[in-house]
């Protein structure tokens, strides 16, 4: 579990976020949603450490992580796994190199043993024979599953997902869904999923954060959010004519 | 002036991140390897072609100027050795090398920075400064003394090429030139500058590149803010080192 105590974050004179309260529970794909510049990828910033919060506090299962010194926050950093917009793969390592780094750097684990949990993971992810290719050989989708292998391969008790679907098409953006949320239940993980796909927050949204303006407007779920009478989330959620149409005929 | 201070203070914050102990001993000492090829082996070509037409040059320059008849021909050879040693191959190879090395690693980082690599690697709990840039200041530290020994060679023997092939001195004349009145200390001075000048060349570029912020068109800036800074810092340094040795 993952709680964020009325955090504030601003840049300068620019209040980005502000009082954010929220709890992402364990084993639940915990989404973020909201319009672009609202905030979202500052909260997630803050909750994984790259960016300081100004006020507030933020819990790693009751380990106040901004309480903590550079050698603890980095011991949490080693159960966390991150997947990023762009992927985030290092351009001068091979599939196999990329997915074995968090490995080399942080476990004594032979060459052989550090093999078989990548190609545990590639294969978790439905890869297959890429081990060898740089990441500027995979596609899109191909590259957001290695970083999704990547992520998960140090058996992470927290997974950060920054903008899954971004680039992707419908279909690759399901699998991609579907992956993260099977993963997320199968590991007993805390998964934080930053999106504005409304298709991600039907499909996978268990738990739904609306962040609006640097503040949290709207928290429930994905069998919640078309009913709700929020204005500004009503637009946001329906902010297609499709949408809008599927809503009166609704 | 306000805007100076705060980028030294984030140099020397950045310096201080760079020179913690690496994660792992086996990891750090390939990445080593890696840039000791990247930065050095990969310039050797450049670096022995530009020494050889150098020290033909300043031979021929230098017999050009020899008009009095009281002039020994073997200032030919002297006065090579002296400018190779002393500044060519110091100073010059070393700018040379700002500008190849330098836009390199300011580049690379910049990249690493924008497509959010350096982010992953914090993200796990690696000390990206000290992951991506120590390596490179060790193997350049390594790797530029050799480079300009190399160059020095090179340029007198490229100064020896010229003398003989346009008959300006004989070989005998060019040798007990380049063998007269030789101070080792100069060797010493040399390798000196060569050591301080590698570490801010990479530093810097380093800096340059870690602190990128935006996309494609702010990794081209930063790749030649590092290249600018550190030729002026080489050449800075060359002044103060000179004056604390020779002077």
């Amino acid at each position: 579990m993952i709680e964020t105590r009325h955090i504030s974050k601003s840049f300068g004179d620019h209040l980005i976020i502000h009082d954010i309260s929220i709890i992402f529970e364990r084993g639940k794909t915990n989404l973020i949603i909201g319009p672009s510049g609202s905030g979202k990828t500052v909260l997630m910033k803050c909750i994984v450490g790259l960016l300081e919060v100004d006020e507030g506090q933020i819990l790693y299962d009751d380990r106040t992580f901004t309480d903590m010194d550079f050698y603890e926050k980095k011991s949490i950093r080693q159960e966390i796994g991150m997947m990023f917009q762009g992927g985030a793969l290092f351009d001068s390592m091979t599939v196999e190199e990329n997915v074995m780094f968090p490995l080399t750097m942080f476990t004594t684990q032979s060459m052989e043993e550090k093999r078989e949990r990548v190609n545990f993971c590639l294969n978790r992810v439905n890869l297959e024979n890429v081990n060898k290719l740089y990441p500027a050989e995979l596609s899109g989708g191909m590259k957001k599953r290695v970083a999704i292998a990547r992520a998960i391969s140090m058996n992470p008790h927290y997974l950060f997902c920054d903008e899954p679907n971004s680039g992707l098409d419908p279909k690759t953006s399901i699998v991609i869904d579907n992956l993260i949320s099977e993963i997320t239940k199968e590991y007993g993980i805390t998964t934080i999923i930053n999106t504005h796909d409304m298709n991600s927050v039907i499909e996978i949204g268990d738990h739904i954060a609306f962040i609006y303006k640097g503040k949290l407007w709207w928290v429930g779920n994905n069998s919640k959010i078309l009913d709700t009478d929020n204005e500004e989330l009503n637009n946001f959620v329906y902010a297609t004519e499709l949408t809008r149409r599927l809503k009166k005929q609704k | 002036m306000k805007k100076i201070l705060f980028s030294i203070g984030q140099y020397v914050d950045l310096t201080i991140k760079v020179f913690r102990k690496p994660e792992k001993g086996p990891v750090f000492r390939k990445q080593i390897a890696n840039e000791i090829n990247n930065l050095g082996i990969d310039s050797l070509g450049i670096v022995a072609i530009i020494s050889v037409f150098m020290g033909a040059v300043v031979a021929i320059q230098t017999a050009h100027n020899i008009t009095s008849a009281w002039v020994p021909v073997t200032t030919v050879g002297f006065t090579t050795r002296e400018s190779i040693l002393l500044e060519f191959s110091p100073t010059i190879i070393c700018l040379i090398l700002a500008g190849k090395v330098g836009s390199r690693i300011a580049s690379e980082i910049g990249t690493m920075r924008v497509t959010e690599q350096i982010d992953a690697l914090e993200i796990m709990g690696v000390n990206s400064a000290n992951y991506l840039i120590l390596p490179k200041i060790v193997a350049a530290v390594i790797i530029f003394p050799l480079l300009v020994i190399i160059s020095m060679f090179l340029g007198i023997f490229g100064g020896w090429l010229a003398a003989v092939w346009m008959h300006v001195v004989t070989t005998t004349n060019y040798y007990a030139g380049i063998t007269m009145d030789f101070i080792p200390y100069e060797i010493f001075y040399s390798m000196v500058k060569t050591v301080v000048f590698s570490f801010l060349i990479t530093s810097i570029s380093g800096y340059y590149g870690y602190y990128t912020n935006g996309g494609a068109l702010e990794v081209g800036r930063a790749s030649t803010k590092a290249v600018v800074m550190s030729s002026i810092l080489v050449i800075v340094f060359n002044l103060i080192i000179t004056q604390l040795m020779l002077g």
